[in-house]
């Protein structure tokens, strides 16, 4: 596990990746979850409550923005703790899509008996809008 | 419609036994964009140490989903759903789940409090096996947005 971070300084980004949500997207996620609140698929319900149309699921962005670690742990590690703070809402399009990039930097390695580390997920829109706060994955050796 | 205080510390009756499917773990990830061979491929997941494929770290939501439900539809804890707000979401794994896993979940009220006009209610959704072995902690932070919001 320390060769993962091994010639890694905190700060380092390790990995970045972008996803575009579509309203297909939202949909696909709603039935793979099972979270079926119209706010997600229906502009008129979701400006019912104050919203300005559809959005994404939380738990979809919170989703998206934690897929590459598996892909780059291996069967180094697993993740072992994940937080996140929803602050922004993504609102996605009828038409086209929403650009969402990850950023992902080592924010800080335990001691090397341990092996873990904490990263740090950077979660903006195409805007510059950052949707997740205080999002921390905490990646143990198996 | 105010939340009802006395719901702090409250433990709801676990879960039905929930069977962690392999095409389910791949539905889910495939929404989520993990693309990684371990979620979709039972070779590559027995290859990493798994006995079948390993759900993405954000599936357990699917199992506390039920234990939400057990809270936000508690006819004493006047919650008004249509004003709830997911604030906060986190994980703590033992290990991840992986298809063919059966679990429970069992919610306690763990914080409430009032800033702002507003009221936070923090949930822990213990997820164990039907065997008794602990594999993930859920917590949420739902936030009912106050009357005038």
């Amino acid at each position: 596990m320390s060769t993962l971070w091994e010639g890694r300084d905190i700060g380092d980004v390790l990995t970045e990746d972008s996803v575009e949500l579509s309203r297909d997207s939202l949909v696909r996620y709603a039935g793979a979850s099972g979270d079926f609140n119209p706010i997600h698929y229906r502009d008129d319900v979701a400006k019912s409550v104050g919203l300005e149309g559809v959005l994404a699921h939380g738990m979809l962005t919170m989703g998206l923005a934690v897929a590459p670690a598996p892909a780059w742990l291996g069967d180094r590690g697993f993740v072992s703790s994940y937080q996140v703070r929803f602050t922004k809402p993504v609102y996605v399009p009828a038409e086209g899509a929403v650009r969402i990039a990850v950023s992902v930097s080592l924010a800080k390695v335990d001691e090397p008996t341990e092996g873990s580390a904490t990263l740090a997920l950077s979660v903006s829109t195409q805007d510059g809008t950052t949707v997740l706060g205080k999002a921390f994955v905490v990646v143990s050796p198996r | 419609m105010s939340v009802n205080l006395e719901l702090l510390d409250t433990v709801f009756e676990p879960t039905e036994a929930y069977v962690v499917g392999r095409e389910k773990v791949r539905e889910f990830a495939s929404a989520v964009f993990a693309t990684a061979p371990i979620h979709h491929d039972v070779d590559a997941a027995i290859a990493a140490g798994y006995s079948d494929v390993v759900a993405p770290p954000t599936f357990p939501i699917v199992i506390q989903e039920k234990t939400l439900q057990q809270l936000l539809s508690h006819p004493g804890a006047g919650i008004d759903f249509s004003r709830v707000v997911h604030g906060d979401q986190k994980f703590e794994y033992q290990r991840p789940l992986v298809a063919g896993d059966e679990v429970v979940a069992k919610l306690r009220v763990t914080k409430i409090q009032s800033l702002g006009g507003h009221t936070m209610v923090t949930s822990e959704s213990t997820i164990t096996t039907t065997a008794g072995e602990p594999v993930v902690v859920a917590t949420s932070t739902l936030v009912i947005r106050g009357e005038e919001g």
